[in-house]
């Protein structure tokens, strides 16, 4: 059997004409050859240019200072969030670079330039209505109908969720089988679409940021009532790929890889909605007695 | 309300993710404003007389928000320097490039 493959794996580099001894991104190839194929090689990453980050407070909120510059968007504005903590959060993800900056693992800045720029040019309806629509074909209430062990994971594990949203919200949501998903009725649109708007813009990004990688709105509400934690919602939105994983075998270079992704993007869109939508109030409680 | 466990463990977790992330660096984990930030926050909402104080939760929950986006990033960057970190193709078609990198991420994956 292993010499079958590895037959085919000659056959393979041959119709691909790759030499025997393979191929890296730094060879090159033999002038004889056509068509020379090589590996993908990502754009080169910017090394860490700078030495210190620190925070300051300007006029719009705060802002970033890398070294003497000021941190500016992909569209060349100046940066400037309205939380302190978030702040002090992207200043963190700055300075946790260190030979080259790895944008794939600063998701608060790359919210906060989504925000500043909005370079979808989408306005605040738009944005509900992005969240909103998700519920048509939410996560939580596509139910399959076999094998029996699955449907009973996905009752049990999603049906207190959608109970709690519909105690909680007063609305219908319910769950369906069909290809065409669960029919929502106006009524829930209507009262959830009022519920986002109470948001600002900010934490609307956020919140249609966190709905598009859960694929659920039911699961991000949960996030953001302080109802499941972030690990918990990653659970349940990936349950079926979690029982494939547990009946036959995990892979760790692409499901755990996943798994991180999707918990790191959740996490910080998460963190980015409630530290865009808190007041900080100072109450003196009355000292009795 | 989620069930976030004790705000000791969140608490020790993130100095533990702070000091990882100050390890490349040289710094103390104390020097960092967000070491300075975390421990004015949970200070200031240490002191309540009432059990379920919905500001404590909320920080707690925060805390928790924050540590799991330290950890999965910081794990999530292990993997892709273990498994993907030379910028060839992923999946299947990892053996066309004969890369050493492919065969042992395979062999990998169908361990018990």
């Amino acid at each position: 059997m292993w010499r079958r493959c590895l037959r085919l794996r000659d056959v393979g580099r041959r119709l691909l004409n790759l030499p025997r001894s393979g191929l890296t991104a730094s060879e090159g190839l033999g002038p004889k050859l056509p068509t020379p194929i090589r590996a993908y090689v990502p754009p080169a990453e910017r090394k860490r240019f700078y030495q210190n980050v620190s925070i300051s407070q300007g006029e719009g909120g705060f802002e970033i200072n890398l070294d003497h510059r000021k941190l500016r968007t992909p569209q060349g504005k100046l940066f400037t969030v309205p939380s302190e903590a978030l702040a002090i959060a992207v200043a963190t993800e700055w300075d946790s670079q260190q030979d080259t900056i790895k944008m794939y693992t600063m998701h608060l800045t790359t919210l906060c330039n989504t925000s500043l720029d909005n370079p979808t040019q989408r306005d605040k309806d738009q944005l509900i209505r992005a969240a909103v629509k998700f519920l048509d074909t939410d996560t939580v209430c596509y139910r399959v109908e076999e094998p029996e062990t699955l449907v009973e994971l996905q009752r049990n594990e999603w049906d207190p969720v959608i109970s709690w949203a519909e105690k909680r919200y007063g609305v219908e949501i319910g769950s369906s089988t069909s290809i065409t998903g669960p029919s929502i009725p106006a009524r829930t649109r209507e009262v959830l679409v009022s519920h986002l708007a109470s948001y600002n813009m900010w934490a609307l990004q956020g919140i249609e940021f966190v709905v598009t990688q859960l694929k659920s709105l039911v699961l991000t509400l949960g996030l953001t009532d302080l109802r499941l934690t972030v690990e918990q919602a990653v659970l349940l939105s990936r349950l079926e790929e979690e029982y494939q994983i547990q009946k036959w075998g995990n892979i760790e270079w692409a499901h755990d890889y996943e798994l991180q992704e999707l918990r790191a993007r959740t996490a910080a869109g998460t963190l980015f909605v409630h530290l865009c939508s808190e007041s900080t109030a100072v109450k003196h409680k009355l000292l009795q007695g | 309300m989620a069930a976030l466990g004790s705000p000791l463990r969140t608490w020790r977790g993130l100095l533990r993710e702070l000091r990882y992330l100050n390890a490349a660096t040289g710094r103390p984990y104390r020097d960092t404003a967000a070491y300075r930030y975390l421990v004015k926050a949970f200070r200031a909402h240490r002191v309540t007389s009432e059990k379920l104080c919905r500001a404590q939760h909320e920080l707690h929950f925060q805390a928790a928000t924050y540590l799991c986006l330290l950890r999965s990033i910081r794990e999530h960057v292990a993997l892709h320097q273990e498994f993907h970190g030379k910028g060839e193709l992923s999946g299947g078609v990892c053996w066309l490039s004969g890369s050493q990198v492919a065969p042992a991420a395979w062999r990998k994956g169908w361990e018990p």
